[in-house]
Parts: structure tokens; C-alpha cells; sequence
């Protein structure tokens, strides 16, 4: 390939006026956490161009449905059942197939099965609280859960979390990598959270609530939110002839 | 008003949290039965072309305090610099190398682990070769978006005087931040300092 395709190639810079800056005093875990001096800008090579790829043979048929995964036989966990579904795609809107998705949460009451977790509020025997999936050829997820329970947590003397779900994404490439959180379309709680306040701007945390989606409920049996992510994109025209890119 | 260009904006980020475990390493975090193993955890197996090297380390706060909740993510080429991924086309890469590694560190000590192999030089987009290297990406309760940044070799000091990355550092005594230290034959540390006059170099590429 000529230089000049190469440079074509490469990911589009990490627009970091929508993402949260290291250092917000409000989330107090990030003072001492946080980068001080200027990040190494450089444009991607292939260590980052690249990312590891999963088979199918990682994902157990109970993966993606954690009211079962954690559960006994013909029982399930406790609370309001969903699914959660949507398209990881890129910034050209390009679905991105064969993706691994890695979700965690709290169960119903706000309580993480997690040994240095300690709300008072009870486990759920049933549940475990981890998925995973695939994305399909168009770039689409989907899991079964319970709405997880929003919960207060050492920061300030009163500061809740908002019922959310934490995601874990690759894309196809390391350049793509993110962690993120789903929250809920109209839950108060999440104008007032520390953590989600250190994203800059309203419209970037709208970015991250998920729509109440009627139309892919199951009736008399789960609610569904929708929730699409998008991952970097790469600095080429895309051309529907050729998904693959240059 | 010109036409919409239509491009999407990146998701942003929000910290991994402290549970992290749960759903990146639940065996570790004592959720068993669901996945055969943590993902991440084996890199190569007896088969795996290459040198045997394993890398220790720690992420420090700014209070030199060591992370106990962190997840440690590396990624590298194999043996001859070639990534298991899609996007590589000049050769066919060592079947017994899975290049992508994850670790949640010790319970008790935060300390990261990988066994894995001294990856070959890949090149950079200009074609001069990089010096051997891994990259890395740390998430943690409140870092609020997963670090980059890469591990060279202080023992390949040849390579690492050429690297095109290296070279673009302008305060010559933070590269030092980036290389691995040999303790014993094949073993290496490499620490992570989150903040302070020994901060490690992080990325934004």
C-alpha cells in the first residue's frame, strides 16, 4: 500500500470535548487517579488498527440471558424483567459484526455479587449479574436481564447511582476499545450523579440513555430499551460495495 | 447551510467502576460456572513460537498507593510481528498465539501477571520498522477513560533509539516511563504510574 492509503486508514482522532476528562473533583476516585500531564498524540499504526477477533465457540447459549445464567433450574432472577438490545457501529453508522459486547450490573435492589461490595441491600441467589454476546452480521446485540436497582455509594454523604448497565466493547480494533454505562430514559437520578456529570454536556450523556422501546417488548413478559453505541470510525469514505474498507 | 456531513459521535465513556471483575473476570471475581475460563487469561501454549517472557507490574495512584480494583488489558504481535486480527495481511501468524491478554491483578496486592512471548518488530505506517512493544490499556474505578499506553523493552535499546513512537517524545526522561525492566532472565516490570513526576506516558491515537 502507498503511504497515502495508509494515512487514509487510520482512525479518526478521539473527540475527547464529548468524553469525561480525567480530573472532575466531584467523583473523588479520579484525584488521585487521574493523568496530569498532555496525553502522546500520534496518528494509529497497525498495534492499534488491529484487535483481537472472537468465535462463536466463546459464547455459552445462556451468556446473553442473565435472568438464567446465575439461576437454579426453572427459577429466575428477581425484578423487572428486560431486554436490552441495539447496533455497535461505527462513526460512518457501519454496523460492526462478530463484536464482543461484555455487560455487568447490580441486581434489582442496587446490590453487586461482588466480595468488596457492601450495600445492605440482599443478593438475589438467582442472579449473578454478567453477559456477554456477538454482535450479528449488522452489527446488532441483544440480552435478557432485570432492571438493575440504583443504589448510594461513598463519594458525598448522599450520592445515588442511576439504575445503569455497564459495557464493555472491542469493535475491531484497539482504537476502538471503550468501556461505557447505559442508563434509563427517565430516570431522575441520572441529572444528579457524579459520574455521569463528568461527561461534558447534555447532549453527550443523552448518548448514553437508553429509549423505552414498546415495539420490541415481549408482551406478558419483558419490557425493551434500545440502546445503540458507537465505536471510533476510520478516516476513509466507506463504500457499501466494500464493508471490509480500503 | 452546506450539506450534513452525517458522521456519528464516538459513545462517550464512563469509568469501569469497581465491579469491573464482574463482568470482565467473573471466575476471579468468584462468579463460577457461567464462562469456562476468564477471557484474556492463557496468551500462549507450549506450541507458541518464541521468546517465554512474563511481565509484572503495578498501577500506582498519586499517592504511590497500588491499585487493587484495576483491569490490565495488553494486546501484541507474535513472534515475527504479526497480529492475529483481520486487518493484518502480510503473513500468516503464529496459530498458537492469541496476542490479546487480560488481567485483573492479585486480590490482594493489585499486582498484574502476563505470561506471554517477546512480540517481533511491526511496521510503521510509513514502513520504518517500531520497536518491539505491547500495547496497553488500563480501566479503573475513577479513571473515567481506559488508558493507552505501551510497553518497550529497556533491553532492546537498538530498536527503541529508531522507534517512531519513542522519537516523538519531547521530554527525553519520560521515555524511560515506558520500558520494561529485566529483573530475571525473561521476566520484566513494568509499572504504571497513574500521576507524578514518573508518570507514565499515556496515548491518544
Amino acid at each position: 500500500m502507498t503511504d497515502d492509503s495508509e494515512s487514509r486508514g487510520g482512525y479518526i482522532q478521539r473527540d475527547r470535548s464529548r468524553h469525561p476528562p480525567a480530573y472532575v473533583s466531584a467523583y473523588k476516585t479520579s484525584v488521585t487517579r487521574s493523568p496530569q500531564k498532555a496525553l502522546l498524540s500520534f496518528p494509529t499504526t497497525l498495534s492499534e488498527e488491529t484487535g483481537p477477533v472472537f468465535g462463536d465457540s466463546l459464547i455459552g447459549p445462556r451468556d446473553n440471558d442473565l435472568l438464567h445464567n446465575h439461576a437454579s433450574d426453572d427459577e429466575s432472577a428477581i425484578g423487572p424483567r428486560i431486554l436490552v438490545y441495539g447496533q455497535v457501529r461505527d462513526q460512518s453508522g457501519r454496523g460492526l459484526p462478530n463484536t464482543l459486547v461484555e455487560v455487568w450490573q447490580a441486581n434489582a435492589g442496587g446490590r453487586y455479587r461482588h466480595q468488596k461490595e457492601t450495600y445492605l441491600a440482599p443478593l438475589d441467589p438467582n442472579f449473578g449479574g454478567c453477559g456477554r454476546c456477538l454482535t450479528d452480521a449488522r452489527g446488532y446485540y441483544e440480552f435478557r436481564s432485570v432492571m438493575p436497582g440504583p443504589y448510594p455509594w461513598p463519594n458525598g454523604v448522599n450520592d445515588w447511582r442511576p439504575s445503569h448497565i455497564h459495557f464493555s466493547l472491542f469493535g475491531q480494533s484497539f482504537a476502538q476499545r471503550l468501556i461505557t454505562q447505559m442508563y434509563f430514559e427517565g430516570d431522575p437520578l441520572i441529572w444528579k450523579c457524579p459520574i455521569v456529570n463528568t461527561i461534558p454536556g447534555r447532549a453527550a450523556i443523552e448518548d448514553l440513555i437508553a429509549a423505552l422501546d414498546l415495539n420490541a417488548t415481549i408482551p406478558m413478559d419483558t419490557l425493551a430499551y434500545r440502546f445503540d453505541i458507537t465505536l471510533r470510525g476510520r478516516r476513509q469514505t466507506w463504500f457499501e460495495n466494500r464493508p471490509e474498507g480500503l | 447551510m452546506p450539506q450534513p456531513l452525517n458522521h456519528l459521535n464516538e459513545s462517550p465513556s464512563q469509568t469501569a467502576g469497581p465491579y469491573v471483575h464482574i463482568g470482565c473476570t467473573p471466575n476471579f471475581s468468584g462468579i463460577t460456572g457461567l464462562y469456562a475460563e476468564d477471557p484474556g487469561s492463557v496468551l500462549v501454549n507450549d506450541k507458541t513460537l518464541g521468546e517465554r517472557i512474563t511481565i509484572r507490574g503495578s498501577v500506582f495512584d498519586g499517592t504511590d498507593a497500588a491499585l487493587k480494583d484495576a483491569l490490565v488489558e495488553i494486546w501484541q504481535a507474535d513472534a515475527a510481528g504479526l497480529y492475529p486480527s483481520p486487518p493484518e495481511t502480510r503473513g500468516q501468524v503464529d496459530p498458537n498465539f492469541g496476542g490479546w491478554g487480560r488481567s485483573p491483578g492479585d486480590m490482594d496486592s493489585g499486582e498484574f501477571v502476563f505470561e506471554s512471548i517477546k512480540p517481533g518488530q511491526v511496521p510503521y505506517p510509513d514502513g520504518r520498522l517500531q520497536a518491539p512493544h505491547i500495547t496497553f490499556w488500563i480501566v479503573a474505578r475513577g479513571i473515567n477513560i481506559g488508558l493507552h499506553t505501551r510497553l518497550y523493552f529497556e533491553d532492546e535499546a537498538e530498536a527503541n533509539a529508531t522507534d517512531p513512537i519513542l522519537a516523538r517524545i519531547e521530554q527525553r526522561q519520560r521515555v524511560s516511563t515506558l520500558l520494561a525492566k529485566p529483573e530475571t532472565p525473561g521476566t520484566y516490570r513494568f509499572d504504571i504510574r497513574l500521576q507524578g513526576a514518573d508518570e507514565t506516558i499515556f496515548f491518544d491515537m
